[in-house]
């Protein structure tokens, strides 16, 4: 129980501190799972745009795909990126792996479908809603997917929290991808699982407070966006 | 700048040819030949489920009809058209933004740039009497605020023609006489109007000829007068005088 006490102690101080070793892996953290919502943003809210509004056979079975792709395990994406990446991979001669440019990909990959598949949802009540409105309004296929990802913007806001929750919470691929190299690709979750296994208890805990503080600071954004929205009743 | 508006053909007449809409095997619309677009005020009246919004929504290229042709000033309606031809829809959708940035939004679309296209809107928004609420979100005002907006964004066109389906349908008498104030003023700018409608009153108060709808069909259309006092077919007489069609 003491040495309990005393590593939250550490804990703190560290925190309090701003320690060096802990501020570069939380900037990594944040640098890699922003990025990879960046990057899945700009393909998952077209995509699943394109996909509300379009109607093509196979459609529902891309629809349910996407869709179940959702819950990927984080662990298979980062073997997926690891078999891509490795030197017998595709995208071998890139020299990626171990890289956090590999764990932006991985992460990217793991909520891609994610923001994709809330992007069709939200997309596609829109669409239902607004369509006549738009004919009338003259608009054409792109301008109706700008005005629909535009008149959805709270909602995809939303989604786009969500894929960052996933993407900083995650350990499995990052871990994989990134090899949870010191100054390079350490990040929180794989900094955490590696300092508990080794009994440094205060940085663990260090970077698991930092870490619920960030789930609990995406919530209440989730929750104060969603007020706004229907305060200006924009939802 | 050039006003583009002035530059885009016109739509009108607005006309069908041997409409039909089927579902179901069951017949919703049967519309052998119409014409709109005479600087007029048309009333639709009818019985729910009569199929005035399909004809409306047909016309205006909402709806492909199963069997039939519509056609603009003689051509199949293009997408740039809809900047002459306008519609209130039933259930007019208003953007999630300001009611000005509504209006505006719908000039933006017609090929307006932002300045002159907010310069419009503001100059719509007061017309309708909605000055006061145009930094208002839209989807906040009251229903008769809602319906006024809408028909104040179909006005800012200037459309040469323009289709209401039931825009006084749930409004308290004061937003009724708004909007009638609207479509008259609508009219005196020499917007062809068609009015689908349950008022009687309403049609009587200001449309030149009023035509009846019944299961999918026209039963009869004809000047507002003549249509009140000395209606041709059974169905109209019933209709005028308030009984209940079925
Ligand atoms: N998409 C649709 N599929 C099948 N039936 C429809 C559809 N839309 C409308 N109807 C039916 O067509 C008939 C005419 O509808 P509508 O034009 O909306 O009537 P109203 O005269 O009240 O405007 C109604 O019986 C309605 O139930
Ligand atoms: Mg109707």
């Amino acid at each position: 129980m003491h040495s309990f006490a005393e590593a939250f102690g550490q804990a703190f101080a560290l925190i309090v501190n701003f320690d060096a070793d802990l501020r570069e892996i939380v900037f990594l953290s944040l640098q890699v799972s922003l990025t990879a919502v960046l990057v899945a943003a700009i393909i998952g809210l077209p995509f699943g745009a394109l996909l509300a509004v379009s109607r093509f056979p196979g459609r529902g079975a891309l629809v349910v795909g996407i869709t179940a792709l959702m819950g990927l395990p984080p662990v298979v994406v980062g073997l997926v990126v690891y078999l891509l990446l490795s030197n017998a991979g595709v995208l071998g001669p890139l020299q990626l792996l171990y890289t956090p440019t590999a764990m932006i990909i991985a992460q990217a990959l793991l909520i891609t479908p994610i923001i994709a598949a809330l992007a069709r949802q939200t997309i596609e009540d829109l669409n239902d809603e607004y369509d006549q409105q738009m004919t009338l309004f003259g608009l054409n296929a792109i301008q109706r997917l700008v005005t629909l990802l535009w008149e959805g913007r709270f909602s995809l806001m939303t989604a786009l929290l969500a894929g960052f929750g996933r993407a900083i919470a995650e350990v499995g691929a990052v871990i994989v991808v990134g090899g949870n190299i010191n100054h390079v690709t350490r990040v929180m979750t794989t900094t955490i699982a590696l300092e508990t296994a080794k009994g440094n208890l205060a940085l663990a805990l260090g970077l698991g407070i930092i870490l619920v503080a960030i789930a609990v600071t995406v919530n209440a954004m989730v929750f104060a966006l969603r007020g706004t929205a229907e305060r200006a009743a924009y939802a | 700048m050039l006003d583009r508006t002035s530059q885009i053909a016109a739509v009108t007449p607005v006309c069908g040819r041997a409409l039909q809409i089927t579902r179901a095997g069951r017949v919703l619309l049967d519309v052998s030949d119409i014409e709109f677009g005479e600087r007029s005020v048309t009333a639709i009246v009818g019985p729910n489920g009569a199929g005035k919004s399909m004809l409306i929504k047909t016309l205006c290229g909402l709806m492909r009809p199963d069997r039939g042709n519509v056609t603009w000033n003689g051509r199949p309606p293009a997408r740039s058209d809809y900047r002459r031809l306008g519609m209130l829809l039933q259930h007019p959708v208003l953007l999630r933004r300001s009611a000005l940035a509504n209006v505006a939004y719908a000039l933006k679309c017609a090929g307006h740039d932002r300045s002159r296209a907010e310069r419009l809107a503001l100059a719509a928004l007061e017309h309708a009497g909605l000055s006061h609420i145009a930094a208002t979100s839209a989807r906040r005002l009251s229903g008769g605020e809602k319906q006024r907006l809408a028909m104040a964004r179909a006005m800012a066109m200037r459309p040469e023609i323009l289709f209401l389906d039931e825009p006084t349908a749930s409004l308290d008498p004061a937003s009724t006489l708004r909007i009638e104030e609207m479509i008259d003023k609508a009219r005196e700018e020499g917007t062809s109007i068609v009015l689908v409608t349950h008022d009687m009153a309403q049609a009587r108060r200001l449309a030149d000829t009023v035509m009846l709808m019944h299961r999918g069909g026209i039963v009869e259309h004809a000047p507002t007068q003549r249509f009140f006092d000395a209606p041709a077919t059974d169905e109209a007489r019933a209709f005028a005088a308030g009984e209940i069609l079925i």
